[in-house]
């Protein structure tokens, strides 16, 4: 039998939500208040568009290839192009070592990805082509689904692609009894609900909604208004990353 | 992974151009590309390391797990090596399981480590015969610009430098793990890997995506601080002369010397 | 109503202008607001506005001239690989008429050719054709990969860049719409050639290019700066050229 005297995987500095008498939040944040953001684009030299995005102690790599040429006929649409994804987490990425390759959760993930960025990609200029957006999630702390849209969605426009918008993600939820913006990894695991969203903020069409937990309709309404209100932030800093890369 | 073809034409002028003794990104035949090299990257990983060799760029993180041993090896940890050839580094790389030559790269790296007998095994045995430390060891290939092996070795040894893992105490029949309490794995070699090419009738140290792509044949060799070799791997299906071999030992002592050079200070 | 200056670098998704203006290439309209569709450099001429993409993948168009490499070799066609998403076919009687031959004989797998767009048909098949002056197999020299939308910045005005760097150097150039770009000339040459079309690339989108080229050239030429030998300064007109 193995005993093990402090868990790694709660976190170390972050302490325990039982124990924060306070009103703020396990790690010092307000509600309303976003771990510290870092985006750059171009950091790849053989894809055709590249994004690195860190948010909190989450660190996400993306890539895009296209478009390109499609190999698989029966994927093949006439008037436009498709879009695919992988999302892939390192095994390096969590507390106890994740297994190598595709399971539910990253196949799933992979699939609302490709979904959220569907919308924002002008796909009927490249018919009969593929779109291949590969996210690697280098360090998991909670949030990562998010993090990897809003970097892909840097690393597409980064690539020439014409888009609508670029897509920015970013979830809200309940923990210790409050409505949070961006919940951690501690928040995620002890809190009451989670609400992922991604959206196009010039429109404010809504293009990922996920939601697990339980809310009132009312703290539903509230949790909305935080991520769409953290989506803004975090596209202000998209449009930052793609302007540093040229000097402007 | 779908083979790329190289246009005739690059070939010609990659194989004339190491004919005089130069190369296209004006590099001398024995000349390494830029190298850098962090450590403690990531904090989820016990160890970590970013090592970039040119434009080729691996992300490596270490995971230990208490197991058990192997039954004939019952008293000395585990070290398993991993890699992925991810599907961003390349646009010739596809999703899926690791293809043969990612099973390469990662068996290469691993005799390199193990031969060269980087990690004190026997340090890590817990309960002999029951509990031991497992160290994997996950080389993550995000931009692939020629040159994997050595960037790998490289990428390893530097993330098992990094590594600390928990220290552990046995009461009675249990191992008590302590994450407060963590100790650096007992790193005890420095080996590295360099990496030759031939093209035509020179060898070429370092090889760059184009020179990779149109090699004849390749030569890794592993060479340990004092200049002994652990673990080498011939590769391309063009063979070599024993002239060849001795010439590529020769130059890998020398320039894994200075390869040492970008590791960090223990 | 403007909402951004001439030339400044946009993002998609970014308002560039309210009310009374044209969308031009690169935008789209959205109500009664011109927005951006890419990452690029606005460029407004009377009341329309476009966006000079800084990165795309090249689309065939009837008329280009491409540099494409032999991929494949099938029945009474070549395959190539044109550096799109789209790839061509030549048909072997593009090259020997009606005559039946071996078609290996004349191209390879891994040959790299000159050749025209001859037809895009709906279903994105890339007819492409040899028939012109200059189009045909290479022979030697070395290729450049660049950004299919800094061809024109590349040729220049009335090709005033290529011609410099061609003069400077000695080396033949022939650049493809496509982004690929031919050197051929002494390999000390090709490599000169290689830099300055690197630079080249990654500067497409500031001004005064021309002459920071030439001045560059001089000095990887080890050419004294002699200031007689510059032409009077060319007018910074990156604009006019992408945009084409």
């Amino acid at each position: 039998m193995i005993i093990i005297l402090t868990s790694k995987s709660i976190g170390e500095n972050k302490g325990s939500l039982i124990t924060s008498g306070t009103k703020k939040r396990p790690d010092g944040r307000a509600f309303d208040e976003m771990r510290p953001l870092k985006i750059e684009a171009g950091v790849l030299e053989r894809a055709d568009g590249s994004a690195y995005l860190e948010i909190g102690d989450n660190k996400v790599l993306a890539a895009v290839y296209g478009p390109r040429e499609l190999h698989v006929r029966r994927l093949l649409k006439p008037n436009m192009a498709i879009l695919r994804c992988r999302y892939n987490m390192a095994p390096f990425s969590v507390g106890d070592r994740k297994r190598p390759g595709p399971d539910r959760r990253s196949v799933e993930i992979s699939k609302l990805t490709a979904e959220a960025l569907n919308p924002s990609v002008f796909l009927e200029k490249f018919p009969r082509s593929t779109i291949d957006i590969f996210i690697e999630v280098l360090q998991a702390e909670g949030g990562t689904r998010c993090a990897g849209i809003s970097a892909a969605s840097v690393a597409l426009a980064d690539a020439g692609i014409p888009m609508r918008d670029m897509v920015a993600a970013c979830a809200a939820g309940k923990s210790d009894g409050k409505v949070i913006m961006d919940l951690s990894e501690v928040e995620d695991k002890e809190g009451e609900a989670d609400v992922p969203i991604a959206m196009m903020p010039r429109t404010g069409d809504i293009t990922l909604l996920q939601m697990d937990g339980h809310l009132t309709s009312s703290e539903f309404e509230q949790a909305l208004d935080l991520a769409i209100k953290g989506c803004k932030t975090i596209s202000e800093e998209q449009k930052k990353a793609i302007k540093n890369r040229y000097g402007d | 992974m779908v083979q790329s073809i190289v246009p005739e034409i690059i070939k010609e002028s990659v194989v004339n151009l190491i004919q005089n003794k130069e190369r296209a990104d004006g590099r001398a035949l024995d000349q390494y590309r830029e190298i850098s090299l962090e450590t403690g990257i990531l904090n989820k990983a016990e160890g970590s390391a970013r090592v970039k060799i040119g434009k080729t760029q691996i992300v490596v993180g270490t995971k230990p797990q208490i197991g058990e041993p192997f039954p004939d090896t019952p008293n000395v940890g585990v070290l398993i090596t991993n890699s992925e050839l991810l599907p961003m580094a390349a646009p010739n790389f596809e999703p899926g399981p690791p293809d043969e030559r990612s099973v390469e790269l990662a068996r290469v790296t691993d005799r390199c480590i193990r031969e060269g007998q980087v990690i004190d095994l026997e340090k890590l045995a817990i309960i002999p015969g029951k509990k031991v430390w497992m160290i994997f060891l996950d080389m993550h290939i995000v931009d692939y610009d020629g040159n994997l092996f050595d960037a790998a070795v490289l990428g390893s040894l530097a993330a098992l430098m990094n590594t600390k893992i928990p220290s552990t105490t046995i009461e009675g029949d249990e191992v008590v793990v302590d994450h407060e309490k963590m100790v650096p794995l007992p790193v005890k070699e420095q080996p590295l890997m360099c990496t030759l090419a031939k093209i035509g009738k020179e060898l070429v140290v370092d090889p760059s995506l184009e020179e990779d792509d149109v090699l004849d044949a390749r030569i890794s060799i592993g060479v340990r601080v004092d200049g002994s070799i652990c673990a080498m791997q011939k590769g391309g299906s063009v063979p070599l002369t024993r002239e060849e071999i001795l010439n590529a030992v020769g130059i890998a002592q020398e320039k894994t010397k200075e390869l040492r050079k970008s590791l960090p200070k223990a | 109503m403007l909402l951004v200056e001439d030339k400044q670098i946009v993002v998609p998704g970014e308002i560039l202008a309210e009310g009374d203006y044209h969308s031009g290439r690169g935008t789209f309209k959205e109500v009664d607001k011109i927005c951006s569709s890419l990452v690029g450099l606005v460029a407004v001429r009377d009341k329309k506005i476009s966006v000079i993409p800084l990165q795309s993948k090249y689309i065939p168009k009837r008329g280009d001239v491409v540099i494409g490499k032999i991929s494949d070799i099938r029945f009474s066609m070549w395959n190539l690989d044109i550096n799109s998403p789209y790839s061509g076919i030549l048909p072997a009687a593009e090259v020997f008429g009606k005559d039946k031959r071996e078609l290996s004989r004349a191209f390879d797998v891994g040959d790299v050719l000159f050749l025209r767009v001859v037809d895009v048909d709906e279903v994105k098949k890339v007819k492409l054709g040899l028939k012109g002056r200059g189009l045909g197999k290479f022979r030697g020299g070395i290729l450049i990969y660049i950004t299919p939308t800094k061809v024109p910045r590349l040729i220049g005005k009335k090709g005033s860049m290529i011609n410099m760097i061609k003069d400077q150097t000695r080396c033949e150039v022939v650049v493809g719409q496509n982004g690929i770009v031919w050197v051929k000339g002494k390999p000390e040459m090709e490599r000169v050639v290689q830099k300055v079309v690197k630079t080249i690339e990654e500067e497409a989108h500031t001004s005064g290019l021309t002459d920071r080229i030439r001045d560059m050239l001089l000095e990887l030429l080890g050419k004294n700066d002699n200031k007689d030998e510059k032409t009077t300064k060319e007018e910074d007109d990156f604009k006019e050229e992408l945009i084409q």
